[in-house]
């Protein structure tokens, strides 16, 4: 068996790791950009799964040497989790009617919005009277 | 003779190459079985990570209160302004690192570099350990400034403190056991143990090593950004 080639290991030429090395850091820089440029609504979707798409490709293509294994090793381990769409798409079909008759038989606030850290430690100084103020911002 | 000359010839590709492993009474993958076992636990890990982020797509989906932002609470501040999700985007890029020196660390295994080999996984190792130190910190900072709980937290759904303790926990859980199985490995090439053995345990360590920075690329993704 030592003999068939596809029974040694997966040896490729340096120059790809280096390649799709550098491709995965700035695609994670790009992901962070959409952050820190507060990017928001379908567009931030879109890009931050876009982004996520390509680096889970090439991480499972190069990195793991996918792109170079046989159809019937690639079938048995992307085969399984792609059933699990399934269950995800599921969930969120019965994640939406929960939601739904939350908000409708409960009488919960549809436009609540959540305190930031720096909001919630504003809101203990003021309670705390303006004497503890300055002992809280140390 | 003949049956002699049968095996030495390529199996073939594709789809037919697929129809013959899966039909002809032998084995079905042409990789080290240490290799076929490891991909075969990953897919099972696989199950378990997508069974915590579906949980996590219910229970966001679900609430009816806000969700806390995580651009702000995972912010770091370096002396001046906050600045959003730092902290998230550093332990990503050091993830990254660790799995570029993972691969060459395969590459030079089967070059029978041993000594680059051992340090370029070592070097893995320490960029492992780097990431669970900043996870350390993060959880740290969460629980005791923030007030952070897994039944509670000061800014939103109590849901983000339990989503976020058993999904960053298991997968620093597995970056753990990841340093520790690196280790390990870089230590037996060490000792020449698979000086005959051959070096698939590299590929294999390293398989191990990429399925850990392809989770937190969607742990990424799905829990810290959107």
């Amino acid at each position: 068996m030592a003999s068939s080639s596809e029974t040694t290991g997966q040896q490729h030429p340096l120059g790809i790791y280096y390649k799709i090395w550098i491709l995965l850091f700035v695609v994670s820089a790009f992901s962070y950009a959409v952050d820190y440029f507060d990017v928001q609504g379908a567009m931030r979707w879109t890009l931050v799964i876009v982004f996520m798409l390509v680096k889970a490709g090439f991480i499972i293509a190069i990195f793991m040497h996918a792109f170079w294994e046989r159809l019937a090793l690639c079938l048995t381990i992307l085969g399984p989790p792609g059933v699990l769409l399934l269950l995800i798409g599921f969930m969120a079909v019965e994640g939406n009617y929960t939601e739904g008759a939350r908000f409708e038989f409960m009488g919960h606030d549809r436009d609540a919005v959540a305190l930031t850290p720096a909001e919630y430690h504003a809101s203990l100084a003021e309670d705390h009277g303006e004497g503890e103020v300055a002992a809280d911002a140390h | 003779m003949s049956e002699a000359a049968a095996t030495s010839v390529a199996p073939a590709e594709g789809v037919s190459g697929l129809l013959d492993d899966w039909t002809a009474d032998k084995q079905a993958y042409h990789v080290p079985w240490g290799k076929a076992m490891m991909w075969i636990f990953l897919v099972s890990d696989t199950f378990i990570f997508t069974c915590f982020l579906t949980g996590y797509l219910n229970v966001r989906m679900t609430t009816t209160q806000p969700w806390p932002p995580q651009s702000d609470i995972f912010a770091l501040s370096f002396g001046g302004a906050p600045i959003p999700l730092i902290l998230i985007a550093i332990m990503t890029f050091v993830l990254i690192t660790s799995s570029g020196t993972m691969a060459l660390a395969v590459n030079y295994g089967y070059r029978k570099d041993k000594t680059k080999t051992i340090w370029l996984i070592i070097a893995t190792a320490v960029f492992g350990a780097t990431f669970v130190g900043m996870q350390a910190f993060e959880w740290s900072k969460l629980i005791l400034e923030e007030g952070v709980r897994p039944w509670g937290n000061p800014f939103g759904a109590p849901q983000f403190g339990s989503v976020f303790f058993m999904v960053t926990g298991f997968h620093g859980l597995h970056v753990s056991a990841g340093v520790i199985y690196l280790l390990w490995v870089a230590r037996r090439i060490w000792a020449g143990y698979y000086d005959k053995k051959g070096f698939e345990i590299v590929e294999i360590a390293g398989l191990y090593w990429h399925f850990v920075d392809l989770v937190w690329v969607f742990i990424f993704a799905f829990f810290y950004l959107l």
